[in-house]
Order: C-alpha cells, then structure tokens, then sequence
C-alpha cells in the first residue's frame, strides 16, 4: 500500500511538473499575471508529491518490506538503521528519487522567496527548473521506477553493497546532488534571462547564492567521496582520475569558474553572456557527469552493473537540454548589452584569467574522459587514460591559476596596479621561499615538482592571509583599529580569505601525500615488526571481531617511536555473507601531520598475513582544506548582500567599496 | 578599450586556452594511452615494445598461486582460447576471484609474463568489465560472462 501511495505520489509529480513547465512560460509571453501565478502552487505542490514518494521509499526501507523489489534488492533485516535509512540512496533507483526531490525543493525555494524577482522572470525560472523535472520524473518513472513490487516477496533482502555501508559513503550522494542540482538553478536562471533578453546585476546576486550553495555540496561531496576511497578501499590513494570522479571534478572546475565569473556581473555589469555560458556548461556537465555514472559507457573503477536502457534515456535528456540552451543562447546572447568595460590589469582581469585557466582545466579533463569513449565509438580500439595523461595535461593549468589567485583580490576594480600588488605580496614571497626552502631541506632527493606543489601551497594560503591583512590594515593602523575593521568586513571578505587559504590548504595535504609518501607490502607473522618513516610497527596477530552482519578478522598492530606506544591500529577484513562480498577496513593513526596507514591482505594456512602499510603526511589536509574552502563558501552564503531576498533591501545602500 | 577590441581581446584568450588544452592534451596522449589487449590479441599479435597496456580476461580457475616472497601473486588471465601469465606484487582486490572478470595494467616482460602493477578492483560483484565481455563475446565464449545484471541487482555509490 504504501509503495502504491508513493508511486502514485511519483506520477502525480510529474502531471505537476508538466503544469509547472508550461503554464507560466505562456503566461509570462503573454503577460498574463494569473497563469503566471500558478508557477508556485505547482512547485510547492511538486515538492510535496516528491517528498511523499521519498517518504514511501524510506518507509518501505525501515520496516524492510521486501515485496518492494527494491528494497529486496538493496536491504536485509539485519541491517543497521543508519544504513536503512541511506540504503534508499544507496541504489539507482532511490538516488533518482533523492535527485528528483533536491531538484523540486529548490524549485519550490524559487517560487516562494523569488518575491523581489520581476514576476516575468520569476515564472520563467520556475518553469525551467519544472522542465528539468519532468526530464528526471519521467526518466525515474519509465526506467528507474522504485516501487516495483516483487511476487512472492523472499523471506529476506540482498543486503546493501557492503562498500557503502559506511558513514563516509552514507552522507556522500546527497552533498553530491546538492551540488549537481543546485547547478540546474543557475541553469534555469540562464535560460530564463535568455528568454528575457536582460541579465542585470540583481540577477546575478540570483544566481550568486545558488551557485555558492551548490558548490559548497559539490565540494564537500567530492571530499567525502575522496576520504571514503582513501580509507574504505584499502589501497591509500585518494584520487585516480576515474571517470566517475572526474564527472564530478568538471562541474566543480567550471561552478567555480562560474562563481567568479558572477561576481564581475553583479560588481561591474560585464562579461554577462560568458557568465550564462558557463551556467549552462557547469549544468550540462553535471548531467553529463549523471550520465556516464548511471549509463556504465566507460570503465572505471567505481563502475557497478547498469542498464544501458537508461543510458541512453540520459543521454536524450542532456541533448535536449544543452542542446536547446546553447541554441537559445546563439539565438539571443548576441542581444544582451554587454556593460563596464575595464583594463586587462584588474580585478575583472585577474577573474577572466581565472576562468580561462578553470575553463581550460575542464576542458582538459573532459578530452581525458570522453576521448577514449569517442575513440571506441567510431571503432578506434579499446584504450584508457591514467592518471598521468592528467598529470601532465591537469596540474601545469593549475600552477598559473594559484600563482593568480594571491594576486587578484590584491587589485582595484577597473583598473588595478600589478605592481603594487606584487609589492604587497613581498611577505607572502618570502614565506613561500622558506618553505620551499624548509621542504627541500627535509626531503632532499625527493621530485623537484613536489617543491613547485608546495611553494604553490604556500603562496596561496600566506597569499589569502595578506590580503586580509591588507583590508584590515594590519601593522599598520593600531590593532585595535585592525580588530575593529576585521569585525567590520563583509562576511563575503572572510569568505574569500577561507576559501582560498582552503585552496592552499589542500594542495599542500595533496602534494606531500603522493610526493614523499612510503608504501610496504610485506608477509608479517605475529610478533615480526616493520619499520616505515620512523615508525616500528609490530603485528600481534589476527582475532575474530564480527559485527551485525558481517564476519571479520582483525589484525593488531602496535605502533611505536624508540620503543614508546604510540597507537595499536586494528585494521579489519570483512566478510559480508547476504552480499557474498569481502571489504578491507583500513585502519589509520593520525598525527594530524601525517597518516599511518594499515590495511590487510590475505592469510597463508601458516598464519602469516600479508600487510599493507603507508606513511602518508599531511594527508589530513585535503579534507581539513575542503572543509575551510566549504566553510568559506558558508560564511560568504551568510553575507546579507547574497542572502536570499535582500537584492531589493541593498539597493537602498551604497554598495561598499569591494577592495579597500 | 573599445568593446570591439575587448571582444577580440578576449576571444584571443579563449583560443589561446583551448588551443594550450589541445596541446597539453595531445602531447600527453602520445605517451599515456593505455590499449586494451585480451590474450586472444596477444597471441595473435605479440607486443614487442616496452609500453604499458591493459589486459583483461577471466582468472583461469585453479591458477592462483603465491610466489616465494610471500606477497606478489602469479595466475593465469583467460578468454577461454588463450593463457597469459601474470604476476602481481601487491594486495588483491577485494573481489578478485577465480573464474571472474579482471581488468590489469602493466608491461610483459621479455619472457612473455604480464608484470601488473595495478589490478582493478570492482565494487559490485555482477559487474563484468566492458571490454573483458567484449573480448569474450569475439572468442565465442560468450555465455560464459558473469550473470548479466538485471538492473535491479546493482548498487552505485552515485
């Protein structure tokens, strides 16, 4: 009954999604005010059909009905609540869902804050991002529809992949969408004022938070997701330019891209069609990255079994839409009155370059993935791209683009002094210096190009830290005066600084952890001990630690310095009987400046165990500079300027001066 | 600036980044492709230069053994025609098994063993490697492929 409730719930979306799409697009052509009212109650209704469907689907999970086919497939009764509950994303049919209620809640969000929006514009977003939803509605219904029921249903589930039982993985696909879907925003924001013939600045403190807030998922989802792979899959990398990972790279190189962009439409009126461009790519790109996840056309390491069915039911889909908004924007990009106009030595200089390097980033990692498909579609042969096809064709794009990023915020609107910046970045000069300095000193003989990742590190965080320095007049006016500026500064200013000291953060964790990491594979007996970067590390064997649905051995490793215990890690092998799946469970002791690393390999009949052990330092720092790059992105959000419905109220105030 | 001039300006940019993208793009495929090669096109056509490619096939049951230094491992990569040995120095994936398909990267060596530096791990047990089907499906040993997914039995992590 209640599978029956929820797909009706499901269809019933997609007749509402359809109202939402036409009715008030003819209505704002018309200008008629009541067709164009119904955009709202249609995407609050939407949403809330979605949401019972969702509310379905988890219900069926929780009390395990396993007649929902579903369910039977993905769940076991055994299972721990948490991963009841994550288990209804943890399968394609329940992510759709998951995507499709994102996608109608922002919807909705549109619709009820977009008050201070022109009504025109306002029903034309909301119908695009209703169109977007019958795309999705009728692609879960038709291919992917979760409420099959199963007849007779077994006496017990198949159990969720083992893999994805795991609090990292759990939290991973909804930051994910949110960040994928938070794009289509942006995407129906484009479209919309494409439609209209007008991009203004209040339209870009439109897009600006919505852009913000996806990329904020975004990243947090792609760092989830590298954590998860670095401590799940027990083989300590944490990136393998995958194709999967980078479907979820490209929408992220080119949302960021977009985000700088948007700030030179909303502070200078300018570059306004490359910024709907980039909204369209950044969208098309994360239907793109959907695509070649759910279709399984490439090999990769993430690839699961897929229907190719659906496959090409996305690929329609992305046609339609990229292909009918890069049309709309041929036919009318031309119209849009492109505004201030400014010198290549400026703020908006140093952004245009950011988004050439970004764009250029992208495209790069674009031609790594899609080639080989392309290669093989027109009959070319069977071949892959490995992580130094992007090695080499990724990281030089990336060394300009940090190089800059000090730079910019440094330089005036319109018209900026290079000098002069550079001459502030003396500090940030010399400190980048000692710590080249510092790291060649501390591993001499390792690659010359770890010292390049590092300065540029370096550069990057010292870089951010003097910029703020600089706004807030430190050293330079009396502290108090400093601290009482520092209180005074946007929250946008802090953002920036976060963000971009997260940035430096990240590669610093990024560079040192592939450049001078230390890897044994080694056939250890209870009581043998191996040494790896200082570290003596002993096994004291293998004992049984079983969990509620799955057998495991766990080995005990003492790690210790000249004989003092520093941590006993417990790495584990797994062993899923429902799923029939064995998982590593690495085990990892963190100083915070390096991770030792332990995973388990197999057993010989003598009771010797081959182990796995790395010394990874400043591995941490990804995470921990995702995470400040994200709480950037969170402070800026909070900033009054870009907090949803205070365009009307800014107005009012005279914008304050962006680089004091 | 004029905005015409502006416009060029940028537009010149925009090539100059594509046309770098392009460059880096193609320089860097010259040494890092990887070909895919099943032991049926080994046989039929030996590799004789030193350069990585992958190899794919089923592990031949019964093959597995450990070598003498305790951790690297030797089996036999299989499309049910033809045998090409591999060697492999590191932990097993997870799901590597006899019998299933397996996908590997590396170089033979001149006494014609697969030194494997890298053996990709599946995440979903039903899931049989794009090319490992293919490459079977040539030989004829079609049938043999792992149990075609239904759909309903995947898991993904997206």
């Amino acid at each position: 009954m209640i599978a029956e409730l929820g797909h009706f719930a499901l269809v019933l979306a997609l007749v509402l999604a359809i109202t939402q799409s036409l009715v008030p697009l003819i209505g704002a052509a018309r200008g008629n005010d009541a067709w164009m009212a119904v955009g709202r109650p249609a995407a609050l209704a939407q949403f809330g059909a979605v949401s019972i469907a969702f509310g379905a689907l988890t219900a069926a999970y929780l009390v395990s009905d396993f007649s929902v086919a579903n369910v039977a497939a993905n769940s076991h009764s055994a299972k721990p609540l948490l991963y009841k509950i994550t288990g209804v994303w943890g399968n394609h049919e329940g992510s759709l869902l998951l995507w499709v209620l994102i996608l109608a809640l922002f919807g909705a969000l549109v619709a009820v804050f977009g008050d201070n929006l022109r009504d025109t514009l306002r029903a034309r977003v909301v119908a695009v991002q209703g169109m977007i939803g019958v795309g999705f509605l009728l692609f879960t219904l038709a291919t992917s529809n979760p409420f099959l029921r199963l007849d007779p249903a077994p006496i017990d589930g198949r159990d969720l992949n083992p893999l994805l039982q795991d609090p990292g993985l759990a939290f991973h696909p909804p930051l994910l969408y949110l960040g994928y879907v938070g794009f289509s925003i942006a995407f129906s924001f484009a479209i919309a004022a494409l439609i209209e013939g007008r991009v203004d600045a209040a339209w870009a403190r439109w897009v600006r938070p919505w852009t913000l807030a996806a990329w904020c998922g975004l990243t947090m989802g792609i760092a989830l997701g590298s954590w998860w792979a670095y401590y799940e899959l027990g083989w300590g990398g944490w990136w393998f330019w995958d194709p999967v990972e980078n479907a979820s790279l490209m929408p992220w190189l080119l949302g960021t891209a977009l985000l700088h962009s948007s700030v030179v439409v909303e502070k200078r009126d300018a570059l306004k069609s490359w910024t709907i461009l980039l909204a369209i790519l950044t969208f098309g790109l994360s239907l793109l990255g959907t695509f070649l996840v759910r279709s399984g056309v490439l090999t990769s390491v993430h690839a699961f079994a897929v229907d190719p069915a659906r496959g090409i039911f996305i690929l329609v889909l992305l046609i339609l839409a990229v292909g009918g908004a890069l049309t709309l924007y041929a036919m009318r990009a031309p119209s849009l009155k492109a505004g201030g106009l400014f010198a290549p030595l400026s703020r908006e200089g140093a952004l245009v370059l950011n988004n050439l390097l970004l764009s250029t980033a992208t495209a790069t990692v674009f031609i790594g993935t899609l080639y080989p498909l392309l290669l093989q579609a027109i009959g070319g042969g069977q071949v892959s791209v490995g992580p130094p096809f992007f090695n080499a064709t990724f990281l030089p794009l990336m060394i300009p683009l940090v190089a800059a990023m000090a730079v910019g915020p440094l330089m005036a609107w319109k018209r900026g002094d290079l000098p002069g910046a550079l001459g502030r970045l003396k500090m940030a000069a010399v400190l980048t210096l000692v710590v080249v300095l510092g790291a060649a000193y501390a591993h001499s003989g390792g690659p010359v190009l770890a010292l390049v990742g590092m300065a540029a590190a370096a550069w990057a965080v010292v870089g951010a830290v003097v910029e703020l320095a600089e706004r807030i007049g430190l050293f330079r006016v009396p502290l108090a005066a400093s601290w009482s500026r520092a209180k005074g500064l946007p929250r946008s200013a802090w953002g920036l600084t976060l963000a971009h000291a997260g940035v430096g953060i990240a590669i610093a964790g990024m560079t040192a952890s592939t450049a001078w990491e230390s890897e044994r594979i080694e056939l250890m007996r209870p009581g043998d001990t191996l040494q790896i970067a200082g570290y003596d590390v002993t096994f004291h064997g293998v004992q049984r630690a079983d969990g509620p649905n799955y057998l495991a051995d766990q080995g005990e490793l003492e790690v210790t310095v000249d004989g003092r215990h520093v941590a006993t890690l417990t790495p584990q092998k797994r062993w899923y009987p429902v799923a029939q799946m064995a998982t590593t469970e690495a085990a990892i002791h963190t100083t915070w400046l390096a991770d030792i690393y332990a995973a388990l390999g197999d057993a010989r009949d003598d009771g010797a165990w081959t182990v796995r052990l790395h010394h990874h330092p400043l591995v941490p720092w990804i995470w921990l500079g995702s995470c400040v790059m994200t709480l950037g992105g969170m402070i800026s959000l909070a900033d009054r300027r870009l907090r949803v419905g205070a365009p009307v109220r800014r107005r009012l105030r005279p914008a304050p001066a962006a680089a004091s | 600036m004029t905005r015409k001039k502006r416009r060029l300006t940028l537009l010149t940019l925009c090539l100059l980044g594509l046309g770098t993208a392009t460059g880096l793009a193609l320089m860097a495929f010259e040494d890092n492709l990887l070909f895919f090669r099943s032991p049926t096109d080994l046989a039929e056509q030996p590799v004789t230069e030193d350069r990585r490619f992958r190899l794919g096939g089923l592990v031949a049951a019964g093959s597995v053994e450990r070598l003498d230094d305790g951790v690297s491992v030797r089996f036999l990569v299989t499309d049910t025609v033809h045998d090409v040995p591999v060697v492999y120095g590191g932990i097993l994936p997870d799901l590597f098994r006899e019998g299933q398909g397996v996908v590997a990267h590396g170089r033979i060596d001149d006494r014609g063993v697969f030194r494997a530096d890298e053996l990709l791990a599946r995440h979903d047990e039903s899931y049989m490697p794009p090319e490992v089907a293919d490459a079977l499906d040539r030989v004829g040993a079609g049938p043999l492929t792992a149990p075609h997914p239904t759909g309903n039995n995947a898991s993904t992590i997206y």
